[in-house]
């Protein structure tokens, strides 16, 4: 091949990891389901006609139709509707859009904070590092779930009422941020470990370059693979983590519902048989938290040479 | 050897709980709230009162079928226009063992009179009481009262000598937050006593053996309330088994209970009518966005009323369970009439013109509080009501908050546009102006005032001419309702659902009574 020749899209055709994605079946299956979720979420004005978050363009006499295969459901409610006369299929997309914002946001915020403390702790050592280890050591005493209640409820007792509903969301990013963070400042951590004494640093060490740039320049591309598993897993866990947060009634409020609110509030009629209220939700929540799981297993399979066959 | 001695206490200890263990049998009662407070005359609430019920006893009772009887007063009489003469049972013990006398009726009278006390209102005629002897009480009023026997069926007697030894003689100033002894201890003169308080979790009754009278079903021994709040969670728990009785059972799972076959579901009218209140005292709303008082216009009033498809409602949210209300009170209540209850038509057209008219054509915004845990399907009501009268360009911001913060904060005036339900215990119209209607009246938080309601309402507590009372009583619906002063929503209907072999006779005051259960 002639190397001149070589875009950007040949080198990613030509790479190692676009190899053993096009090998990986599994990987295939759940990056097309991402795909068309993220879509559908993200552009869900121009899919559905509805805006179920509009209380006024509801009707309740359309409350309880059931999906439109049965014999008493209509065509233009795909999945049925919830007991106001809410479209089930676009308030499940309108509600994902909250649920994956929500956990990027917060796997994001969690991954600098870990990253910058298990970076930082893992170059300067000694008492700082002392420091911060042990304040995650700390908070995996604490499960994450009742790390989230906790931020969540004193914010309550410190945020107004009527700002709480809009600031519930920036609160439940923060609450399962602030608790997913010690995984990332472990491994970081032990990946600087390994880094610092690397010729590469000890040369760029000696040059005079600012330990800054050492740390953010040098070590961190190299220490970025096993970070972005754990954070792939750990998107699928703040996703999770804030369905069951929205399910105990401490998320978002339900005049926005998100995945979790969804599944809380079709919870109600598990037993008088409108099971398609909590049914599409949970199922869009496994199929979403799945997806993500698979493709961060296989991403952990790619970047990791030991597992290599 | 030591195995012998083992099996004798074994065995001994079988002997000595086996019989009353196969004997004793207990309920377990579950509804989504609890009862507020165990303080009898602190909060005027249905919950709190059906599980002080069980525990206390008043002079006078509403049995099953509705009617006074006699409870703690064996008889009574009138001598003169302003003055009754109650013979007390003479047989009757407190749980710990005091026995009752006139004391205890005065105290109890005088308590339930005092400024904490939210049952002031039911006895504001009552000017004095005294002891005659040991067994009979005289209460004065101050004028002729025809439904004084009606009030008193629902101030509970306490234990004197208890309250003093416990530091309760004031009734427990709820609305404070005050916390007293006589909050969270029980002890009356009724066929249970309360020997377990974890408010919203459990409390158990145990059977009050020096009750003195007795028991439908002596297998009867104990009751526990487990409130659950979450609905589908209430269901599955009385489906498994977990709980016998529920007096709340939820609407859209009728259905599912009716199949099983180990259960049964209960259905009837009860005393009580869904409305929403608008504030029309303030000069300015407090969530509103216009900078005045919409409410104040009976144009506005009337646009949301029509503006509510109480009809969808009904069908949708109640399952068929609920009768449309044009009045805040219902079939058997003295001054009730079909006519008062029909309802303005629904029509948003009518409605999106009046709201214009009244210089509104862009609607305006305000905040609807709402219970969740309270009535039935109140959340979802209040949802349904939020986008009805979105329909019309009001934006309605829905506020939906457990039942006790609910009503602490209504009652702090904190509220323009609220959801509260009314029952009336005394069957006459009475009762529900003397709350709601009548100027400055601890629930009329509609800031409603009108010089011939409150007239009316004076001739409704004197007049001892029953025609001339009804009069009275019918203008006064006259003025409210074609004052819309309220937004009436509808009669609910309670279902109790239990297991097949567990008997509580359903009452329409949805009020349970325990010393009339029996096992099949």
């Amino acid at each position: 091949m002639d190397n001149k020749a070589l875009t950007t899209l040949d080198k990613i055709k030509d790479s190692e990891i676009y190899f053993s994605f096009i090998k990986s079946p599994t990987a295939i299956v759940s990056s097309i389901l991402l795909a068309i979720i993220f879509f559908c979420s993200f552009f869900v004005e121009f899919i559905t006609p509805y805006n179920p978050f509009d209380p006024s363009s509801l009707s309740l006499m359309d409350a309880f139709t059931p999906p439109s295969w049965t014999s008493e459901g209509k065509v233009e409610f795909l999945l049925g509707t919830d007991g106001q006369g809410r479209d089930m299929l676009s308030t499940i997309l309108y509600g994902s859009r909250i649920s994956l914002i929500v956990g990027f946001s917060a796997i994001l915020f969690s991954l600098i904070l870990g990253v910058g403390l298990g970076l930082t702790a893992g170059f300067f050592g000694g008492k700082y590092e002392m420091i911060v280890m042990r304040l995650t050591d700390v908070q995996l005493t604490v499960p994450s779930i009742l790390m989230a209640l906790l931020v969540d409820g004193i914010a309550r007792g410190i945020i107004s009422r009527e700002l709480h509903d809009e600031m519930a969301i920036y609160v439940l990013i923060f609450a399962i941020g602030i608790s997913e963070w010690p995984q990332f400042a472990r491994v970081s951590r032990a990946a600087t470990l390994v880094e610092k004494n690397k010729d590469y640093v000890s040369a760029s060490t000696i040059i005079g370059v600012s330990n800054f740039i050492v740390m953010f320049k040098h070590i961190l591309p190299n220490i970025m693979r096993p970070v972005l598993v754990i954070g792939t897993i750990g998107l699928a866990l703040a996703i999770i983590a804030e369905a069951t947060l929205s399910f105990l009634g401490v998320g978002i409020p339900p005049t926005t519902p998100s995945l979790g609110t969804l599944i809380r509030l079709g919870n109600d009629f598990l037993f008088s048989g409108e099971w398609w209220i909590t049914f599409f939700p949970a199922i869009f929540l496994v199929v979403l938290a799945f997806s993500i799981n698979l493709l961060g297993d296989w991403m952990r399979d790619t970047l990791n040479p030991k597992l290599k066959k | 050897m030591k195995y012998g001695y083992f099996i004798k206490i074994l065995l001994a200890f079988f002997l000595a709980f086996a019989p009353t263990q196969a004997f004793a049998k207990t309920i377990k009662w579950s509804m989504q709230g609890d009862s507020l407070t165990l303080d009898p005359h602190a909060q005027n609430e249905g919950p709190t009162t059906q599980v002080s019920r069980q525990v206390y006893e008043a002079l006078v009772t509403r049995g099953l079928d509705m009617k006074i009887g006699p409870q703690l007063a064996t008889e009574w009489r009138t001598q003169g226009p302003n003055t009754w003469i109650f013979k007390l049972r003479e047989d009757v013990k407190f749980s710990d063992g005091t026995p009752f006398t006139s004391e205890d009726v005065v105290f109890s009278i005088l308590r339930a009179k005092q400024r904490t006390s939210d049952f002031k209102e039911y006895i504001s005629t009552v000017s004095g009481v005294k002891a005659v002897n040991d067994y009979t009480v005289e209460i004065t009023t101050s004028k002729p009262n025809p439904i004084l026997l009606n009030q008193l069926s629902n101030i509970f007697i306490m234990s004197k000598k208890w309250s003093e030894k416990n530091f309760a003689v004031m009734a427990q100033n709820w609305d404070a937050g005050q916390e007293t002894f006589s909050a969270t201890n029980a002890m009356g003169t009724g066929p249970f006593k309360i020997t377990l308080r974890e408010p919203n979790t459990k409390t158990v009754f145990k059977r009050n053996k020096k009750w003195w009278g007795t028991m439908k079903d002596d297998k009867v021994t104990e009751i526990h309330l487990l409130p659950i709040k979450n609905a589908a969670t209430r269901v599955a728990a009385l489906l498994s088994g977990e709980i016998d009785v529920v007096t709340d059972a939820p609407v859209q799972d009728l259905a599912r209970i009716k199949n099983s076959p180990a259960h049964k579901v209960e259905s009837t009218a009860q005393m009580r009518t869904i409305f929403l209140g608008m504030d029309q005292g303030a000069d300015k709303l407090r969530t509103g966005n216009t900078g005045d008082n919409p409410f104040k216009k009976k144009a506005v009033r009337q646009a949301l009323y029509q503006a509510i498809d109480i009809e969808a409602i009904k069908k949708k949210v109640m399952r068929g369970l609920s009768e449309p209300a044009g009045i805040i009170t219902f079939p058997g209540v003295n001054g009730y009439t079909e006519e008062l209850d029909k309802r303005l038509p629904y029509d948003v057209a009518a409605a999106k013109k009046l709201l214009a008219d009244a210089g509104y054509p862009n609607g305006f915004e305000v905040e609807l509080r709402c219970p969740n845990d309270r009535y039935v399907n109140d959340e979802a009501i209040c949802t349904a009501v939020v986008g009805m009268l979105g329909k019309i360009g009001v934006k309605v911001n829905l506020f939906a908050q457990t039942k006790s913060k609910h009503f602490k904060e209504l009652k702090d005036n904190q509220g323009d546009f609220y959801m509260l339900g009314w029952g009336v215990p005394t069957l006459d119209s009475h009762y529900v102006f003397h709350y709601l209607y009548e100027s400055g009246a601890s629930w009329n938080r509609v800031n409603f005032s009108n010089s011939d309601v409150d007239a009316a309402i004076r001739v409704m507590e004197g007049e001892v001419n029953l025609d001339k009372r009804n009069a009275a009583i019918a203008k006064a619906w006259k003025i409210v309702k074609d004052d819309i002063s309220y937004l009436p929503l509808h009669h609910q209907v309670i279902s109790w659902a239990a297991k097949k072999d567990v008997n509580v006779p359903i009452r329409p005051n949805n009020e349970p009574l325990f010393r009339f259960a029996s096992f099949d």
